[in-house]
């Protein structure tokens, strides 16, 4: 080694962890079979509200093949309420939240009874003959409607209504009070929004697997969150923590879908308990659909109050959230991380944030990538448009004229976050260039100008988020049940190689590659000698896991502790190898070398000096491995600016991305080609909630979006290619520098298109068109239909209308 | 039902329920769990595999149906422990990210490649239309598969893969979902 290698942080590293996936030696939960291994298969209520009057088993019993069945009642006594650990308010209303249904079903989906099988067919055909007697309870669906506790969800609450959580920024001392802007506002911007619900869609189905034979429990689970899962099972079903080892092995996705302690979890254990054999259960996409929790659901009334000549005066936002029937992990926070939000880059002086949770019954809702921040951009940035075209400016420049400038920073917003760093007017710029702004808007008059069929509009966003959750007084403050740290350990092998093990549970974000990056230069030893381990309690005993964009400003800031740590601890030593002092040695490129001689010892050298420890300074134990745990001091808040262009067929309502360029300022960058795919997928997901995607649930309740056929996850066909670029103002919060990226993608797109759609056909009057814009609502926006939400109503596959790629949109 | 089948070029003999899908026959009796379901109504494309020389969804095949002929799996792509020139491409291009679809992706992608060796941005994007993938955004599937086309210039993949055309069965009964 010498200390002229190019560095590792900054390069396009291909990854580690492609090699077992690319052909096929992956470690899926359910790829794992362990010998009598019974399977597990749940039935589910059929009815979005009802009391159960009966559960008769008794022909699923004689079925081949089974060898238990248990329903809720069999396990009222053990299975204990799932766990919410976010309790927003003091006096929030949080129902029991059992894992099987006991006597009342609260959403269509939800789990009364489990057939353990020899076989998954054999527990499946056992489902098919147990004989369910409901009594229907009115079903309460509407959001608008549900406030008014006409009928409820949960009688024994009294109300529909869990918790109402305020930020004022008079009452907090941060703004001035947003009724008085309001009042006295030249501009009043006044819009009702919806943020439809949406399903995470993780690519791999939820699988778990027990096995109780051993010592320790062992759980298996394709979960973001092993380690906050151990504790939730042990809590839960009052099962010893110690006794629980829990293995995120190969995870297929999650994007806060499998941030969750689910109900399938808690039964599988308790049922490998009872029976003492190992037992899994994997469910099918339709399972899926209808009971791993939904994210979104919003119904947002907004004021923004402004002067004639474009400067924001306040800002006011009324949300009604829809928690579903249950409050699961962190269901009821969800929409509270967009309460810093609204305000975004934008120097309002004045601010209002009132959310209403609200129970319906349907699946549980809870975090979906970006969790609360999408919404809240989505509001703003609207909102943004909105009031360009009410003043008729142009959109960039009426956020120009409002957003914190380059040298205000570090600036502390309306909201009380404090903003670290960021160039606004440099993304923008960037933006702009890519995107032939100029050139798109004058083909844009000119289209208008000859009344062309097919209509081009563009779209901005310039977003701002906060992620890397959380420093741990702030979540306190917040009332959010845990901390927000991370923890790593390095430990350095005789033979020179390195192990790095950390507390985030990766799930396709590559931090196998990018901690080995990070450590790679720290400690001067090359990209292949280290291995990073994760996802096994017993491996990686702590952390908390992987969700909110917290990996690489939590997770690897704790490693890069840690790595500090090995160097001090191997500097003492090769300061006594040497001969010298400490202070004499520099250390570089792995090497310890004394000042203005050419003696030097490497690092792995060190750590078989150490191995050996025949030869240590007294008092120094023999080893160079360190752990640490990282709290952040902030948040992290990277932004971006997102141009879009679309081409509207006023003729079909069909909607095409013509071209759409992202401008992202995540700080320090570890490795660029990641950081572009983070982005790519994001930006599809935020894409997909403006055109395509949307759970619909009947008038019973009953999810009609319940296959892939049916809810419109876009395919290569659907999606634009993106045109990514970046600028970098590194954070100010971290010794890396870095910001978070696994949401921002998700959060900045939405608005970009939707504001592109309805800029496309405002001259003919349209002033919005309610998500998913299919070419059926935007159709009906040109022809002047109502389509407020009293409109046109969705529809499974509904969003149908790919983007043709080859041929355009006609 | 007895059935045989050739599957990654080993040839197995086994009694199998005539309900089973092929998917299910790959994952739980030879424990080719590198094939991975992702839907239950054909349309991730996640289980794709080569019936046969030819991509099917091997959630809508009958274990039965693949009776006589030659299945090829994401597991037996690699030669002598060199990889396909499509995975290969995959992870240069940086096309996978959880990697769950990633086996039928590459499935798919081969057979899109020995159909059209040289294939544009659109011709890419409507040829993988039957496979999702949450991560991506697909932006690095298409990139990659338009490598690997360049890389694999002028034929598409290693023998086994190339079957001469009149030889090949492309009856609806023997692949379904593979019809073109």
């Amino acid at each position: 080694m010498t200390a002229t290698v190019e560095p590792e942080v900054g390069r396009s590293r291909l990854r580690k962890e492609d090699a077992r996936l690319i052909t096929g030696r992956t470690r899926w939960t359910d790829n794992l079979t362990l010998p009598g291994l019974l399977h597990v298969a749940f039935l589910r209520s059929t009815s979005a509200h009802a009391r159960i009057a009966s559960i008769d088993t008794s022909a699923a019993k004689t079925k081949p093949g089974v060898i238990a069945i248990l329903t809720g009642a069999d396990l009222a006594e053990e299975q204990g309420s799932l766990p919410c650990a976010w309790p927003i308010t003091e006096d929030m209303k949080a129902p029991p939240a059992p894992s099987l249904a006991v006597d009342t079903v609260n959403f269509a989906g939800e789990a009364i009874a489990v057939v353990i099988a020899r076989s998954k067919a054999e527990a499946h055909d056992a489902l098919e003959v147990i004989d369910v007697d409901y009594d229907e309870l009115p079903v309460v669906l509407d959001l608008a409607t549900a406030i008014d506790d006409a009928d409820l969800v949960h009688p024994d609450l009294g109300t529909n209504k869990s918790a109402l959580w305020v930020f004022d920024s008079a009452e907090a001392g941060t703004g001035s009070d947003v009724e008085e802007a309001i009042a006295g506002a030249e501009v009043l911007i006044e819009r009702t929004f919806r943020q439809q619900r949406l399903i995470p869609s993780f690519m791999e189905p939820r699988s778990v697997v027990v096995d109780p034979t051993g010592e320790q429990l062992t759980v298996w689970s394709s979960t973001q969150i092993p380690h906050i899962l151990r504790l939730m099972l042990a809590l839960t079903t009052n099962t010893p923590e110690h006794k629980i080892r829990v293995i995120a092995p190969d995870v297929g996705g999650g994007f806060g879908g499998k941030l969750q302690v689910t109900p399938e979890e808690v039964v599988c254990l308790l049922a490998a308990k009872r029976l003492g054999k190992p037992v899994k259960w994997t469910e099918s996409r339709s399972e899926s659909l209808v009971s791993a929790h939904h994210g979104r659901d919003q119904l947002q009334k907004l004021t923004l109050a402004a002067r004639r000549d474009g400067t924001v005066t306040g800002l006011k936002v009324e949300l009604l959230a829809d928690m579903g029937a249950y409050l699961r992990l962190v269901t009821p926070g969800v929409p509270i991380l967009g309460a810093f939000m609204f305000n975004a880059i934008y120097k309002f002086p004045a601010y209002r944030f009132a959310c209403t949770n609200v129970f319906t019954n349907k699946t549980p809702t809870d975090a979906y990538r970006g969790a609360g921040r999408p919404e809240a951009t989505f509001a703003i940035e609207r909102l943004m448009d909105e009031l360009a075209a009410e003043l008729d400016m142009d959109p960039i420049a009426v956020r120009e004229q409002n957003w914190i400038k380059n040298d205000e920073f570090p600036f502390t917003t309306v909201a009380g976050m404090t903003y670290d760093s960021g160039d606004y007017e440099a993304a923008t710029a960037r933006a702009k260039e890519l995107f032939d702004y100029d050139g798109l808007r004058a083909e844009q008059q000119e289209r208008r100008r000859r009344g062309d069929v097919v209509q081009l509009g563009i779209g901005t966003s310039t977003f701002t988020e906060m992620c890397g959750l959380a420093p741990s007084r702030v979540l306190g403050s917040l009332a959010y049940g845990a901390g927000g740290w991370e923890h790593a350990a390095i430990r350095m092998l005789p033979s020179g190689k390195v192990e790095v093990v950390t507390g985030s549970s990766p799930h396709g974000q590559g931090h196998e590659t990018a901690w080995s990056q990070i450590v790679a230069d720290q400690l001067g030893v090359p990209f292949d000698h280290i291995e990073v381990l994760h996802g096994d309690t017993q491996i990686s005993p702590r952390g908390l896991d992987t969700y909110g964009s917290r990996s690489l400003t939590v997770g690897a800031m704790a490693v890069l502790k840690a790595g500090e740590k090995v160097i001090a601890k191997a500097r003492k030593i090769a300061a006594h190898l040497m001969e010298c002092a400490e202070d004499d040695l520099q250390f570089a490129g792995g090497q310890f070398t004394v000042r203005g001689t050419d003696k030097s010892t490497g690092i792995t050298d060190v750590a078989l000096a150490v191995f050996a420890a025949h030869d240590l300074p007294d008092g120094i134990e023999p080893s160079l491995d360190a752990e640490a745990t990282f709290d952040p001091e902030n948040f992290s808040f990277p932004h971006g600016t997102h141009l879009c262009a679309t081409e509207v067929d006023t003729e079909t309502g069909h909607v095409k991305i013509r071209k759409y360029v992202c401008v992202d300022d995540i700080g320090k960058v570890i490795n660029p080609m990641i950081v572009d795919g983070q982005v790519h997928g994001g930006l599809a997901q935020g894409l997909a909630q403006a055109l395509y995607e949307e759970a619909i649930h009947d008038e019973t309740g009953t999810l009609t979006t319940g296959t892939f056929a049916d809810y419109l996850v876009p395919s290569a066909v659907d999606l634009p290619s993106f045109v990514t670029d970046r600028t970098v103002s590194p954070s100010t919060t971290n010794a890396l520098g870095v910001k978070g990226v696994g949401e921002a993608g998700t959060i900045a797109s939405t608005p970009a298109v939707v504001n592109a759609v309805i800029d496309a056909v405002r001259h003919l009057g349209v002033r919005d068109i309610p998500m998913p814009c299919t070419p059926m609502r935007v159709w009906s926006a040109i022809q002047g239909a109502s389509t407020a939400e009293s409109g046109i109503r969705g529809e499974a596959g509904g969003g149908l209308g790919s983007i043709d790629t080859a041929g355009g949109s006609r | 039902m007895r059935i045989t089948v050739t599957v990654d070029g080993i040839e197995y003999a086994d009694d199998v329920e005539p309900r089973q899908l092929l998917v299910h026959y790959l994952r739980d009796k030879l424990g080719k769990v590198g094939t991975v379901v992702g839907c239950d109504t054909s349309n991730c494309g996640s289980c794709t595999v080569h019936l046969d020389g030819h991509s099917v969804k091997s959630c809508s095949v009958l274990a039965v149906q693949a009776h006589g002929s030659e299945v090829t799996t994401i597991e037996g792509l690699a030669r002598d422990g060199k990889l396909h020139p499509v995975q290969q491409a995959f992870h240069d291009n940086h096309a996978l990210q959880c990697g769950f679809c990633t086996p039928g992706m590459i499935m798919q992608s081969i057979d899109l490649l020995a159909d059209n060796p040289d294939p544009d941005e659109a011709a890419v994007r409507h040829g993988l239309e039957g496979n999702l993938c949450r991560c991506t955004g697909y932006q690095n599937i298409v990139k990659a598969v338009r490598d690997a086309a360049h890389q694999m210039r002028p034929g598409a993949g290693p023998e086994v893969e190339r079957v001469d055309e009149p030889h090949v069965s492309r009856t609806k009964s023997q692949i379904s979902g593979g019809e073109r």
